[in-house]
């Protein structure tokens, strides 16, 4: 779906020597999968979502969706409208003043005939749960209301792939809630989903981790695997899963437990073991 | 306080006005401010009156909504009024042997004034309480389109004002917010003179604009994510169309019109 080639990138050409945000960043992201990325402040990851739909073009290698180059002039729009895009501040991403006209909005600037927009829009705000919210006006609604609008917003282009920058770090425990949820069902439904996140309990339920330091792709593993490196996380900056911290201390105070745990239930069962 | 503003904001319900093409109510709007200052005579002002009664009637949207668009307006209503009692020149009206200052000519004229602008305020609400700001820029877009051969940019001229409506109550609660941040820093924007008070809103302008560029940078980030390119080849959701409803609309307005300039005239 999204392949990465050598991907660097830089904000700065002029500068010598130049400081890339992104150095060699070789990742393949396939048709149907969710993957998280991972990592601190100013790693490069929100970059390397830019990437995913051309907003920015690399400095070298190359960014291929669908084997389409995004660096092609002409294959433009049809990058753009294959990778809908949700950004961190839902307030800042919402053009119309009720919600279906807003939804809509992507549609339209595709010249899609007035009653197929209808259909799309329609069944947009069904995947996301806001229907009945349609003509209401976007600032009057909840932090996770207003996200689901934007996602709505994207999936209405009908994408084959969704990537989603920091989509809850500005909202309250049960606005991400229900963003998360809302996400967990587009790729039931069979959406590709790119994750940008900072919050390890988003990552464990992605397929797949993608952890990046420093315009570097550390580790690339399924969310298990990678949560067991907690020493690397730690030392890049990461925390890990609360349950998984808890049972590397106790591993680290020499009982016998797993901690490659990713939920509160798999954590109970580790601890049952040693306490029975 | 500043949440009171009502003017310029959608009722999203269901009514014959609400259906009709922007482009109707925008020229059936201007019809009727021209219609306003033309009107002359009791029976000029009744028609008028009664027009602006029936399009309230029509737009489904409850009186008490209209009253709150007025707020704003009163007090200039009753500034205009006390200095047209007094400084009207005519027949002075006495109470018993007491001359009041005030003139009957007076009267008849702050009445008059005031009537025209409640009417102006209400039929202008009744624009914006009936027309979503997309639709309403949508009918500015396509009454301009005759211009934009001649270079008028009609398109963006339409986008920027539906973005700037939008954006209305999110800078609003923002300014409310970097202002409560101030005043908790000890920042007093309530005392002193004119000028102290317009220097002690600098550090509440200062935050709100580089917010604002911020914004308008993510902004046009999401809307090209979106696939925004211009108004070139764009469709509608809901496309707007001259209809039935609208041929009639025009006729009584061309005819209350006619007669409202007659009555002038008579």
């Amino acid at each position: 779906m999204i392949k990465t080639e050598h991907l660097q990138y830089t904000y700065r050409t002029d500068k010598t020597p130049i400081e890339f945000v992104l150095d060699d960043v070789n990742i393949e992201i396939k048709t149907g999968e969710f993957v998280a990325v991972l990592g601190h402040n100013g790693c490069g990851k929100s970059t390397l979502a830019k990437h995913f739909n051309g907003l920015l073009l690399p400095t070298g290698g190359n960014v291929y969706v669908s084997g389409m180059d995004t660096k092609d002039e002409e294959l433009y729009w049809n990058v753009r409208r294959s990778v809908g895009m949700v950004f961190q501040n839902p307030d800042n991403q919402l053009v119309a003043t009720v919600v279906e006209e807003d939804v809509a909005f992507a549609p339209e600037n595709l010249g899609i005939p007035s009653e197929e927009i209808r259909e799309r829009v329609d069944s947009a705000l069904k995947a996301v749960g806001m229907y009945e919210y349609r003509k209401h006006a976007p600032h009057r609604l909840s932090g996770g209301q207003k996200q689901r609008i934007a996602i709505a917003g994207a999936i209405a282009m009908r994408p084959q792939c969704i990537v989603l920058d920091e989509p809850t770090a500005m909202l309250d425990p049960q606005g991400r809630k229900e963003v998360i949820n809302t996400i967990k069902k587009l790729k039931d439904e069979g959406m590709t989903v790119v994750l940008i996140t900072h919050y390890m309990e988003e990552a464990t339920k992605a397929d797949r981790v993608i952890v990046m330091d420093k315009g570097n792709v550390v580790l690339d593993d399924v969310p298990r695997n990678v949560f067991k490196e907690v020493k690397l996380l730690k030392k890049i900056g990461l925390d890990v899963p609360q349950v998984t911290e808890l049972l590397y201390n106790l591993k680290k105070a020499g009982l016998p437990v797993n901690y490659d745990v990713l939920t509160v239930e798999e954590c109970a069962d580790e601890l049952a073991k040693i306490l029975l | 306080m500043l949440k009171d503003i009502t003017l310029g904001q959608y009722f999203p319900i269901e009514s014959p006005l609400h259906n009709m093409d922007p482009r109707t109510k925008i020229l059936g709007l201007v019809f009727m401010l021209v219609a306003i200052f033309a009107a002359n005579g009791v029976i000029g002002y009744l028609t008028v009156a009664a027009f602006t009664l029936l399009i309230v009637l029509l737009s489904k949207v409850p009186f008490k909504t209209y009253f709150k668009g007025l707020k704003p307006i009163w007090f200039i209503i009753i500034f205009t009024g006390v200095l047209n009692f007094f400084l009207t020149p005519g027949t002075k009206i006495y109470i018993g042997n007491f001359s009041t200052g005030a003139t009957i000519e007076g009267v008849i004229l702050a009445g008059k004034m005031a009537l025209r602008l409640v009417l102006l305020i209400i039929s202008s609400s009744a624009l914006t309480y009936t027309t979503s700001p997309i639709s309403l820029t949508d009918g500015i877009e396509k009454l301009l389109l005759p211009f934009s051969k001649m270079g008028l940019p009609a398109h963006e001229l339409a986008m920027m004002m539906s973005i700037a409506i939008r954006f209305i109550p999110t800078l609003i609660e923002e300014t409310e917010k970097i202002s409560k941040a101030q005043q908790a820093r000890g920042a007093d924007f309530d005392s002193g003179n004119i000028i102290k008070r317009a220097k002690a809103l600098v550090p509440m302008l200062v935050p709100l604009f580089i917010s604002a560029f911020r914004r308008a940078d993510e902004l046009a980030v999401a809307m090209e994510s979106r696939c925004y390119r211009g108004g070139n080849g764009r469709t509608r959701l809901n496309p707007i169309k001259f209809k039935k409803i609208d041929l009639t609309t025009a006729i009584i307005f061309t005819v209350f019109f006619a007669i409202v300039i007659a009555l002038r005239f008579i």
